[in-house]
């Protein structure tokens, strides 16, 4: 049995004030797999990330984590299973200390102390924040936090990785050490997100919502040449699949941006 | 408001000073919440008319701020800021229980000032020791000890997310109130219908808030437990920090110490 399977089988959601939110998605994503999920804002990425560790419950349809379909009963399977990195890192980060939050998780699992200071460690390590163990959180800087609110959710060793907008207000230097974070993780990813050049680095596979329905699923980099399908979206091409704006070409060969200009 | 936020409610800075290392943070939390309460149980079992028989109690908050490096000047703040509660309970002290109770020079002193100035001495006291308490220990420690000494867990965890709520409301009305005075240029104050929405908004913004911390804490295994890394012990220093200071603390109930020394003085002097 694989915990990192990921499915969808026609998930409709409608939340108590009447807004739909899912009107009948499928997928499925298999072992380690990077999928985006791109699409306007409402279109209902952060309705089916909700989905994925069972905070909501499908209304209709179902959602399989592994082989088993997330129900009220096996939540904190579901939950050790599914990290789930939140867009607003404030929300994430409770505890007094750094160190604490990270401990926070693997404490749940009921580790041994021993186990839950390596992981912590570890943790803070591969996200390069070991320096800020003992830092109370909300006094970090926004790219601090998301580095933080990343190893919480590594300390708890899980298969699939669901992130919501991971580099959203993050400036350009912490973006870039972020998806060259994300690339070394084997996990199974789904990153919902508008950042279409990250979403390029870090997933071969994207699917596209638009009013809560999947309206395209397949390799990214074909995906983002059609331009109908992205401007119906609300979304533009990856910047480094622009023309660029001094010189008017695209470098097709290495798929990035002219830069060299005299 | 902005102030406010920042230099009344910063009440978050305990969780940084409990982050100190000082003999007295690495304690056992239940040594400390222990003679916290019995201090300030002692502190409230004064009859309304004591005034001198609590000074030598201003000995423990500033024996625990000296020897824990909590800067004094943040507790004092924090003290004063709860001062107007205490003013308004014995406000009308004064005026109901005129009788004289003795004479500074010509100046008469009724009951009724001795009583108003005990009430604020009381909630000095015990309002500081509080404080003192969650800066050496932690609030999420202090919880922890709680249920270590058979508090129901359900209370306890409400404890700690009523004080977990308190940031988040904080934060909240914090940054609306910024976006409300940016746009209401000349008008400092709010008016009713602006506050009655401020407020219902307040309201459901903290609940969506706090409904997603409330994920957040279950997506990492949350079932009613919070775990503490600091660990608990119980040693020879836990008992001696308990047993002096309740012995101190007797000591002060029983005997008024500055009446002693004065008639000691004036014996002297005779």
């Amino acid at each position: 049995m694989s915990h990192h399977i990921v499915e969808a089988r026609d998930l409709h959601y409608t939340y108590s004030d009447g807004t739909i939110g899912l009107q009948g998605v499928t997928f499925r994503i298999t072992h380690g797999e990077s999928i985006a999920l791109v699409g306007e804002n409402g279109a209902g990425k952060s309705t089916l990330l909700m989905h994925t560790n069972g905070y909501l419950l499908a209304s209709r349809g179902e959602m399989r984590i592994g082989d088993a379909p997330v129900t009220t009963h096996n939540l904190n399977i579901i939950r050790r299973t599914v990290g789930m990195v939140f867009q607003n890192s404030d929300d994430q980060l409770f505890m007094p200390t750094v160190f604490d939050d990270v401990a926070f998780g693997p404490m749940n699992l009921g580790l041994e102390k021993a186990e839950v200071e390596k992981r912590v460690r570890e943790a803070l390590t591969t996200v390069g924040a070991s320096h800020l163990s003992k830092r109370p959180p909300y006094r970090l800087s926004q790219g601090e936090k998301r580095s933080v609110a990343i190893a919480t959710v590594l300390a708890m060793s899980p298969d699939i990785l669901v992130m919501d907008e991971p580099t959203s207000s993050l400036d350009p230097t912490s973006r870039l050490n972020l998806i060259k974070l994300l690339k070394t993780f084997r996990h199974t990813k789904i990153i919902a997100t508008h950042d279409l050049d990250m979403a390029m680095d870090l997933c071969e596979r994207t699917i596209v919502l638009h009013e809560g329905r999947v309206v395209a699923d397949g390799p990214t980099a074909e995906l983002f040449k059609d331009t109908t399908l992205l401007h119906r979206s609300n979304l533009e091409k990856p910047l480094r699949m622009q023309q660029c704006p001094v010189c008017g070409t695209v470098d097709k060969l290495n798929n990035t941006n002219h830069r060299s200009h005299p | 408001m902005n102030n406010i936020g920042r230099n009344y409610f910063d009440i978050n800075y305990m969780d940084t000073l409990s982050a100190g290392d000082s003999p007295l943070h690495r304690l056992d939390p239940r040594a400390k919440l222990i003679t916290t309460l019995l201090f300030i149980v002692t502190v409230v079992s004064f009859d309304k008319y004591t005034l001198s028989a609590f000074l030598p109690f201003f000995l423990y908050p500033a024996a625990l701020i000296t020897s824990g490096k909590i800067p004094a000047r943040y507790i004092i703040n924090k003290v004063l800021l709860v001062c107007p509660f205490a003013i308004l309970i014995g406000i009308f002290n004064p005026i109901i229980d005129t009788q004289i109770l003795f004479h500074i020079g010509n100046m008469e002193v009724s009951d009724g000032w001795v009583s108003f100035f005990s009430i604020i001495i009381k909630s000095l006291l015990t309002v500081s020791a509080a404080l003192i308490l969650i800066s050496l220990t932690g609030f999420n420690a202090v919880c922890e000890a709680l249920i270590k000494l058979g508090i129901p867990r359900p209370f306890v965890i409400q404890l700690l997310f009523f004080y977990r709520y308190l940031f988040v409301l904080t934060d909240e009305a914090q940054r609306m109130d910024r976006a409300r005075a940016l746009r209401s240029f000349n008008t400092s104050s709010m008016k009713l219908y602006t506050f009655s929405s401020f407020i219902g908004h307040l309201l459901l913004r903290t609940l969506d808030r706090a409904e997603r911390i409330y994920l957040a804490m279950c997506s990492r295994g949350f079932n009613g437990h919070i775990h503490m890394t600091k660990t608990i012990k119980n040693t020879w220093k836990e008992f001696s920090f308990v047993a002096v200071w309740v012995s101190l603390f007797l000591l002060f109930r029983l005997y008024n110490i500055p009446v002693l020394l004065g008639d000691l003085v004036t014996g002297v002097v005779k």
